[in-house]
């Protein structure tokens, strides 16, 4: 580094020379090794999605998407309709419990601070740091030893899993608004809880959605709570939240680990349904985040 | 008498108390409305303003005579935005500030902890120095913003208020098609003046204007120089400006600010008839900046 500064003013006169020679050198690495490091996660990414879409689409139809897996595993057929209408409920209800709570700790750490909010901010972090499996065991102690397994014992630890994601990318955004559109709301006459209500909330819409949906996508995959608490059931459709029930997650998960090749197949369909169904979560809610935030209509 | 984050006060003038308040959302729909319709005279009496207890200006007393545009002007860091700030009590709202001293609306000081902020707040309105559009609001709803977003009037459409508050900002014949459209898709002299539309449709006694022009263009500084020229006959208007020329072109009255150098408070120089302070100032400083000879 020292000889590079040491050698530019004299490289400087001389375009072309060796000083220029070795910058366009330099360059054309640093691009080379970005580009590089660029292509290597793009490619992983499209390898594990082509993957699972060349193996799912194998067996994804639309006897796959409704009807309930065969009572013996190792029999081809079947599909994972209550596993898909489980994962809806569950990651539903989980979502109606996490955002409201979320989004509302997320206002109160970044529009009100204080020692308190601080410490949320910190707790936060923690959360995001516990394993999923350890939140599946706590609502196990908690909930499940006394209720029984339960869509809602599942919904509660996947809450848990999303609440500290949602906060954080909540305050984010809110972070991001800027104070003079605060101020104008205040120096119009209108109280701080109507302006957060009415200005920041808005303003911040898109990115807010974009974090619960990343929230949800996350929810839906995860596996190792609802071991703990919803359990699975692959016998029949089970749409009651008070009993235990089956999600893609689990489904994929039991079916994956029997070493049927039917079974793997109904597994690899699942896993490409569990995409599609995170994709199609994503595009809406960002359609309706747009609608709601941009045009002004009320 | 340091109110801090709003302490309780004891040296309140208690005459100055029962002076009836203007009320504060008297709603002058028509121009024979507006014309009856009567700001407070605005006194400041010894204020100090602190960040985090470091005063910005310091020891301003300053009489806000009611249909006048007063201009305060000085060098940077003078704190000529900050005394602006006091005026509606925005000041607070920035971490760590506080305010000692007195400013009276109408002879009831607005630093009183038992009077509510919010009311100061729609009775002296404020346009920033940057246009600041809500993002996700129409051009109607941002007019309509502070009338529907207050706790004195419900919803409605407002049609005729809409009208108004633009025609007086001088926009209405340019969005008077495309009320619906996004806010934030306006020029950005456009929508300095629809944000002074918005501060106008909550029909304030007294506008707070802070560099309203700095960044815009000259022509749509001229444009939002003449309308300040005509809101002067509804409300009073204080407008802080970097601009000599400007200050000269809208200001009945000038203020001068200095500072001496970075670190003390910035303090009142001269205050007076805006002719007088250019041409026949009393001051010395102020004969040096408003000719240019330093600031």
């Amino acid at each position: 580094m020292a000889t590079h500064f040491a050698s530019r003013p004299e490289a400087e006169p001389r375009p072309g020379g060796p000083g220029l020679r070795r910058r366009m050198a330099t360059d054309m690495v640093g691009t080379g090794v970005l580009w590089l490091a660029t292509a290597l996660t793009v490619g992983v990414l499209l390898w594990v999605l082509g993957y699972a879409a060349v193996q799912g689409f194998r067996y994804l139809g639309p006897e796959f998407l409704t009807s309930t897996p065969p009572g013996d595993p190792s029999r081809a057929g079947g599909g994972f309709l209550n596993g898909i209408i489980g994962s809806l409920i569950v990651v539903g209800l989980a979502t109606v419990v996490a955002v409201p709570l979320g989004v509302g700790a997320a206002v109160y750490v970044v529009e009100y601070g204080g020692r308190l909010a601080r410490a949320v901010d910190f707790l936060t972090d923690l959360l995001i740091g516990i394993p999923a499996i350890v939140t599946g065991a706590f609502v196990y102690a908690l909930w499940v030893t006394r209720f029984g397994f339960s869509g809602y014992a599942g919904a509660i630890s996947l809450a848990l899993v999303m609440l500290p994601l949602i906060v954080r990318a909540t305050a984010e955004i809110l972070c991001l608004v800027p104070r003079d559109l605060r101020e104008a709301g205040l120096a119009l006459g209108v109280t701080p809880a109507r302006t957060i209500v009415s200005v920041v909330l808005p303003t911040a819409m898109g990115g807010i959605t974009t974090g619960i949906m990343l929230a949800v996508a996350r929810a839906m995959g995860e596996t190792a709570p609802l071991l703990l608490t919803a359990l699975g059931n692959d016998l029949f459709v089970e749409t009651h939240p008070d009993h235990r029930m089956s999600t893609l997650s689990l489904q994929i998960f039991s079916n994956a680990i029997t070493g049927f090749e039917a079974a793997q197949a109904r597994a690899w369909a699942g896993a490409l349904t569990l995409v599609i169904l995170v994709l199609l979560c994503t595009a809406v809610a960002r359609f309706v985040a747009r609608r709601s935030s941009v045009t002004g209509a009320r | 008498m340091t109110y801090g984050n709003r302490n309780p006060l004891d040296s309140l003038d208690p005459t100055a108390m029962k002076e009836p308040k203007m009320p504060p959302t008297a709603p002058p729909v028509d121009q024979q409305a507006a014309a009856r319709f009567a700001p407070a005279r605005l006194d400041v009496v010894d204020l100090t303003a602190s960040y985090r207890g470091l005063p910005a200006v310091a020891d301003v007393s300053l009489t806000i005579e009611p249909h006048r545009v007063t201009a305060l002007i000085g060098p940077s860091g003078c704190g000529k935005s900050t005394l602006l700030r006091c005026l509606n009590g925005m000041h607070l709202m920035a971490p760590h500030a506080t305010v000692t001293g007195q400013v009276l609306l109408g002879g009831t000081d607005i630093y009183d902890p038992r009077v509510n902020p919010i009311e100061i707040r729609r009775r002296v309105g404020m346009v920033f120095q940057r246009p600041t559009p809500f993002p996700t609001m129409s051009i109607r709803d941002n007019v309509l913003a502070g009338v529907h977003l207050g706790r004195r009037r419900g919803r409605g459409t407002h049609d005729d208020l809409v009208e108004q508050a633009l025609m007086r900002a001088g926009l209405w014949k340019e969005v008077r098609n495309r009320l619906k459209a996004p806010g934030g898709g306006l020029s950005g002299g456009q929508q300095q003046r629809l944000c002074i539309a918005r501060a106008l449709a909550v029909e304030p006694e007294i506008l707070l204007m802070d560099e309203p022009c700095s960044a815009l263009d000259p022509i749509s500084t001229l444009v939002i120089e003449d309308l300040i020229k005509e809101i002067r006959e509804t409300c009073t208007v204080v407008i802080v400006t970097h601009n000599m020329q400007q200050a000269a072109r809208v200001s009945d009255t000038t203020v001068f600010l200095n500072v001496e150098y970075a670190g003390v408070p910035g303090r009142l120089i001269e205050a007076g008839p805006t002719e007088q302070i250019f041409n026949a100032p009393q001051q010395r400083a102020t004969e040096d900046y408003t000719s240019g000879r330093f600031g």
